[in-house]
This record gives C-alpha cells, sequence and structure tokens, in this order.
C-alpha cells in the first residue's frame, strides 16, 4: 500500500513541475508508504511515490514504467488477480520484468486501455502518464477502497491519495467547502466529487479521469452498484438459500485465500466479535502460512466491549491474539490526530479505537489486514435496513397498531425505554410513511436526525448554501434504480454514502494508512459483489433476519453463539469520552467564542450555549442521564469540525521533518537538452 | 398560570436548550417528527416539566399526543394543573 502524487502542466509554456513542490506533497504523506521513495518527471508532468512494500518487495519500486517507457504509473493498492492477468498477457506476447502487480495494470493498460478496468479485481487508485499522447489517466476502484483527490491550481492538475499532500505547498488555497459541510451533517461523509475543502475534488468511485493535452477533461463510470430489477424475483426461482448460500462461501473463500496469499508479507486479520470478521478469520485461517494474528478491540465501558465473543473466536481459531482495551481518554486523547487523518468531520467517535488498533498491529510488524467491511452493505446487515422495511410494511396501513409493533424486534431497547420515548419513535418513523416508495425513504429519518445539526451552522453558512437543497445524492441515481426492490434501493444509498464516504474512509483506509497497515477486504471482492447483489433480497433481509444468506454460508464454520448473534454496530463512547473527569485541553481554545467566529462555521453563541448544557450534564451522573444521540452527534461534529479548521486552515499544516531516501529517481528534464 | 403561560414556558425551555435560539418553536410543530427532539431527548423536556410545575407524570400519560407540539403539552399541562388544585 502506498501514497501517490503528481503534477501535470495544463498547457505548454509552463515551467516543469517543480521537484521540491513533488517531494513536499509527498513528504507529506509519507505515513502511507515509509518503505520507500520514488519520483519521475519530464517537461509536463512529475509523479511522487511512497511505498509500503508488500507484493515484490524487492523489485517493485515506483513510478514504474512500460518497456518502450512510452508510459509511467504510480499506484495506491493491490490489483489481487494480477497473477491470472500476467498469464493472459503472457499469452499476448507481453513480457515482465517484475512479479508486481503495478507493471501488469501498465501492460493491461497498453492491451486494454481503460477498459482494462472492468477486468482488475481489487482496490486501487492510480494515476498513468502517457508521455507521448500527453494525456493523464486517473483512476479508482468499484467503491472507493483507495482514495483519490484532485486540485487545479496556477495552471496545473494536482493529484494526491490525501489532501494534505496539497497543502504542503503553502501557495494552495485551503477554505472548508459548505457544501462538504452541509453534506456531513446531513449523510456523515461528503459525497465525491465534493470535499470539505473548497476547490478541492475526489475522485468518485467506480469511475477514471482523463486529462488529454487539447484541454478535454472526461469523467467515465466504469462501474456502479447494480442490483437485478424487482420483477425478476417474482416469479418462481430456482435459486434456493442453501444453493445461494454455498454459492457465496465458495467466492468468499476464493476471496478470501487471494487476500491472503497475494502478498509478500504475512496478513494478519481484525476481529471485532461479529459474524463479518469472524467468518473472515476462519477462512483466512484456512490460507495462512505459519502462525496465525488475529487483532481486536476491547473497551474498558462494558456497554462497548465485545470481549466474550472475540475471545470465543481466538480458542476457535487458535490465532496469536493481540487486544487494545479502549478508554475515554484515550480517544479525546487520540482525537486531533484521527482528525488530522481521516481529513473530515466525523459524528461518531468510532474511527477513534480503529486508529488506535492500527498502531497495534504496526508494533506488531503486521502490515496488512483483512476485516469483514462490506458485508453489512452488499448483504443487507445494518438496522436502517430492516427499519426500513417495517416503515414500507406499516405505510401500506398506518392506521395498524400492530404493525409498529415489529421496531421491538429491531430495537430491543424501544422495550426498555419509557412509554413515551417509545410513542414518540414511532410518532417519528411515522411521519414518513406518505413518501413510501420514493427513492430516499428507506434513508429520510436518519438524514433528517442528523440534519438537525445544522442549527448551528453560521448565517454565512446557512446563506451561502441557499435554501435548503433536495439530497445531491437523489440526483444522481442510476435509471434502472426505479425498477429495483426497494431493499436494493437502501443499499444502493448506503453504498454510494456510507461505505464510501465514512466506513471505507474515516473508519477504513484513513485509520489504517495512519500507521502504514493495509486493509484488505473480502466481502468487497468484485466477484463476491457482483454474487451478493443477484441474490434475491429475500435471502439478504429474509423478514427481518439480516444477512440470512450469510448466516447459512456461515453455518459448520463459525461458532453458532457468533452466527446466531445480533448485529452490533460499531461504537464508541461519543461526547462523554471528552468531558470525562479532566477535559481535555484543546476542547477551551476550539470551543472559545474567538475560535468558532474564525471559523465562520458556526454560530458562536449557540456553540457555546450547547456546549454549556453538555458541561452541565458532566459529572452530574450521564450515566443515569446520557445526552441524547442528537447532542452526542452534535458534539463530535462539532469538535471534528473544529479541529478539521484549526489543523487544516487556521493552521499551516506541519512539514515532515525526516529526509526521505529516494530509491527510484528519474528526472528527464535535467537529463535531457530543452 | 395560563395555558398562554405555561406554553411561553416551555417554549422558552426547548429554544434553549434544543434550538440554542437559533429560531422559536413553533407551537404546532411536531417536535419530534420534525428532528427538533430526538426520542431520547423529550425526557430533557419531562424532566424539566415535572421540576419546574412540581408534576409527576404517569406511565399512560406518557404518550405522543401529550407531548408532540407545544401546544400539545401546555393544554395537557394547564389541565393536569388544573386538576391538581381542585383536588
Amino acid at each position: 500500500m502506498c501514497g501517490i502524487a503528481g503534477i501535470v502542466n495544463k498547457t505548454s509554456g509552463h515551467a516543469p513541475p517543480s521537484l521540491d513542490t513533488l517531494k513536499l506533497m509527498i513528504g507529506a504523506i509519507r505515513h502511507r508508504g515509509p518503505d520507500e521513495f520514488g519520483i519521475y518527471r519530464d517537461t509536463t508532468a512529475g509523479m511522487a511515490h511512497a511505498r509500503l512494500s508488500i507484493i515484490d518487495v524487492a523489485c517493485g519500486q515506483q513510478p514504474m514504467t512500460n518497456e518502450d517507457h512510452s508510459l509511467w504509473i504510480v499506484f495506491n493498492g493491490e490489483i489481487f488477480n494480477y497473477v491470472e492477468l500476467r498469464d493472459e498477457l503472457k499469452s499476448k506476447g507481453y513480457v515482465f520484468r517484475t512479479q508486481s502487480d503495478t507493471e501488469v495494470i501498465l501492460s493491461a493498460f497498453q492491451e486494454w486501455g481503460t477498459d482494462c478496468l472492468t477486468k482488475f479485481n481489487g482496490q486501487w487508485a492510480f494515476a498513468i502518464w502517457d508521455t507521448r499522447r500527453k494525456k493523464l489517466i486517473l483512476s479508482r476502484d468499484r467503491v472507493g477502497v483507495r482514495p483519490l483527490y484532485i486540485l487545479h491550481h496556477e495552471g496545473q492538475i494536482r493529484f494526491a491519495s490525501e489532501v494534505k499532500a496539497f497543502f504542503a505547498d503553502p501557495s494552495v488555497r485551503r477554505e472548508i467547502n459548505p457544501q462538504g459541510l452541509d453534506q456531513v451533517f446531513t449523510y456523515w461523509a461528503p459525497i465525491a466529487p465534493v470535499t470539505i475543502f473548497d476547490g478541492i475534488e475526489e475522485l468518485p468511485a467506480g469511475t477514471f479521469r482523463v486529462y488529454t493535452n487539447d484541454g478535454k477533461v472526461e469523467t467515465h463510470k466504469y462501474w456502479q452498484p447494480a442490483f437485478k430489477p424487482s420483477q425478476t424475483y417474482a416469479h418462481p426461482s430456482k435459486s434456493s438459500l442453501k444453493e445461494n448460500a454455498e454459492i457465496l462461501l465458495d467466492k468468499l473463500r476464493t476471496a478470501t485465500r487471494l487476500r491472503m496469499v497475494r502478498a509478500d508479507v504475512p496478513v494478519g486479520s481484525y476481529l471485532s466479535g461479529g459474524l463479518d470478521s469472524s467468518l473472515t478469520a476462519c477462512l483466512a485461517l484456512e490460507a495462512a502460512r505459519g502462525k496465525f494474528r488475529t487483532f481486536s478491540i476491547r473497551f474498558e465501558d462494558d456497554e462497548f466491549d465485545e470481549g466474550k465473543y472475540q475471545k470465543l473466536m481466538v480458542s476457535h481459531l487458535d490465532s496469536s491474539h493481540e487486544e487494545i482495551v479502549v478508554s475515554g481518554s484515550d480517544i479525546s486523547d487520540s482525537f486531533p490526530a484521527v482528525i488530522w487523518h481521516a481529513e473530515r468531520p466525523i459524528l461518531r467517535t468510532a474511527p477513534a479505537p480503529l486508529f488506535l488498533l492500527s498502531k497495534a498491529v504496526h508494533d506488531s510488524g503486521i502490515k496488512a489486514v483483512l476485516t469483514g467491511e462490506g458485508a453489512d452493505e452488499m448483504l443487507a446487515g445494518y438496522d436502517i435496513f430492516r427499519e426500513a422495511k417495517i416503515r414500507e410494511f406499516w405505510a401500506h396501513e398506518p392506521g395498524s397498531k400492530t404493525r409498529p409493533l415489529l421496531f421491538d424486534r429491531i430495537y430491543p431497547y424501544l422495550k426498555r425505554s419509557p412509554q413515551l420515548t417509545k410513542n414518540l419513535s414511532l410518532e417519528f418513523w411515522k411521519k414518513g410513511l406518505g413518501n413510501v416508495g420514493s427513492p430516499g425513504f428507506s434513508h429520510e429519518p436518519r438524514w433528517t436526525t442528523t440534519s438537525a445539526l445544522k442549527k448551528f451552522f453560521s448565517r454565512e453558512m446557512t446563506s451561502s448554501l441557499g435554501l435548503q437543497p433536495a439530497p445531491d445524492v437523489l440526483k444522481e441515481l442510476p435509471p434502472e434504480f426505479h425498477q429495483w426492490e426497494s431493499l436494493a434501493q437502501a443499499q444502493y444509498l448506503e453504498i454510494r454514502t456510507l461505505l464510501t464516504g465514512y466506513i471505507l474512509s474515516s473508519q477504513g483506509d484513513r485509520m489504517l494508512m495512519a500507521h502504514s497497515v493495509e486493509g484488505r477486504f473480502p466481502f468487497l471482492d468484485s466477484e463476491v459483489m457482483e454474487f451478493s447483489s443477484g441474490i434475491p433480497a429475500f435471502h439478504r433481509l429474509a423478514f427481518l433476519d439480516e444477512k440470512s444468506v450469510l448466516k447459512h454460508a456461515a453455518q459448520n464454520i463459525v461458532p453458532e453463539a457468533i452466527r446466531n448473534r445480533k448485529k452490533q454496530p460499531v461504537r464508541a463512547p461519543d461526547a462523554a469520552a471528552f468531558l470525562g473527569r479532566s477535559l481535555p485541553p484543546y476542547l477551551d481554545d476550539l470551543f472559545s467564542t474567538e475560535s468558532i467566529q474564525r471559523s465562520g462555521l458556526f454560530d458562536a453563541e449557540r456553540v457555546s450555549k450547547f456546549i454549556s448544557k453538555c458541561l452541565a450534564n458532566r459529572g452530574t451522573g450521564m450515566k443515569d442521564f446520557p445526552l441524547s444521540n442528537t447532542d452526542n452527534m452534535a458534539f463530535v461534529g462539532l469538535l471534528s469540525s473544529m479541529l478539521l479548521w484549526r489543523q487544516f486552515v487556521s493552521e499551516t499544516p506541519a512539514q515532515p521533518g525526516r529526509e526521505m531516501i529516494f530509491t527510484t529517481f528519474v528526472d528527464r528534464v535535467t537529463t535531457q537538452p530543452a | 398560570m395560563n395555558k398562554e403561560e405555561i406554553g411561553e414556558e416551555v417554549s422558552r425551555f426547548i429554544d434553549a436548550n434544543f434550538l440554542f435560539d437559533e429560531r422559536h418553536v413553533k407551537i404546532n410543530e411536531s417536535l419530534v417528527g420534525s428532528g427538533t427532539i430526538d426520542s431520547t431527548g423529550i425526557l430533557e423536556v419531562i424532566t424539566f416539566l415535572e421540576k419546574r410545575f412540581n408534576v409527576t407524570f404517569e406511565d399512560e400519560e406518557l404518550v405522543g399526543d401529550n407531548f408532540d407540539t407545544v401546544d400539545r403539552i401546555r393544554s395537557f399541562l394547564f389541565k393536569k394543573l388544573s386538576s391538581n388544585e381542585t383536588r
């Protein structure tokens, strides 16, 4: 895994890209690849690479070129089927000098052009510079496991794995983008190409972009989540649940094996205690060489701890296991670093424990880990899918008193809640029943709840956003969307918003790469995804039984106690982590009237009233009378936004101090006469 | 205290503690339905009402019909306070 950065001049007559700027850019993201550094430059383009050596440790240096030196690539990620593709390309006459997947991308691109992307099974962000045609090609994997950002600056196109690479150049403007903030406070994450920073774009997942020297820019979508039209399942189908479970298991086994063996360093696995990571670890064990390593997060607070189930898995796997125990102050101490790496506001603290876990993995000498990420989106594991199903069922008979009782089944806390909480929760869900059948139906309650946090926006922020816009994601739905069953529609929205923008980013790539650890996700294997989305909806969510087909697949592999467990979301203490015995030292300054006003993001008076309310609750039995869900989100959202503003906008982002040793250094500017 | 006065106090409490004076809560706005207060946050309102007006709500009184808008809260509370007085 790696970090990439580059500069391409948009017009001729421009000075060649600066080597110093390229070095600054790659230096800013050196945590992504601390093993080796490389630079390529000609009169028009420059590329830089920071490498975490996992495949072909000895020869896989980048930037890499093809046989006739016409193409140069910088690549972050893995193409897991590169061995099979290399064989195919060899039979077409291609000769390979290395054992790396990078070289396979180059040859595949030469042979098939951008059609090669649909052949890749992997997780990637790469840039290919075609020196003859003066063409730049940027691409990202299907669901956006690996990040890629784009900036137009002083007649140049710049790209990088992380935004901080752009900001290493002090001439680049650093401002918060109101639209990005608005999206975070609606969907929990900015939706690419929008980012939280003004003027900076994120290349959307499943797309590639081509810049040609006549100034043309084209972005093409080569993949998007695709489900089958609802009527496909209206007729009796041959495929039974058992059959689907068997095929799914078979595909998962292949995907997991590929992710275990396509590495020249040992690969470990995360264990959350839930079904997805447990099944992943069981399948990984089958392909493990040597002692299998597993890693877990425990919490001091019993409410969040899943130690019991993790222990069960460790003894089942007989793995060499390491765990970290996370306290509230661990979360608040690491939070500024978490935001520095996430590069976006977050509304929950769950990324913080994952940040701490990747450090433990790094310290133990492991460079790559498998996780169960993607199962809940692809196979319908989240409560939001079950909630939407009940709401839809209720909407057919809104007067019914019995239909809403089903909510007790998915939210057991409702049963224990005071009658009023329960009644009002029902009122809340009932409110949108009239919208049944509309495209955002499944996600409206979440978007409404989250949008309530916008009451803290400053007047400038609100007025620059204009009137309440329709949710952006609903404007760009694929034409087939309306033919899908409602579960598929909900899954599509979840994949487009939370999976790419938050789960794989703030909880995924960013927290892993902060400590130079690569995540690998068997459930996001292209064949697994394709098969999963073709499984009948009823096998994904059978009545209210989430991931039904996966539970069947895991039979006799995962211990029954885990297989039959109700799904637990990744959670950590939110506001309580910061409002414990001693307040974190950065809180006062960030929430001061002066800071809030200078940021221009929020209304200082309202924030101050809110913080006073949180502090008033503090120490006086927060446990008995905790902050509401909305207040927790507000606290973490405001704090992370202010940390982001301080670290990226108000202060000049820190420059890396240490020397970098460039093992690849190709400079065609100084070695060739102009 | 008349119904209007009760309503004003409840509104002030909601403005200050949930809207942070961004705007005034509307008397007929569905507090939970509009996202102004989430279903757990409503417990804060109940706690406030019980303390401020020195009343205790029975379980069967804690239903959406009584608490979903400021208007419903003030009517319900006014009725409850009056019946307490006449007792």
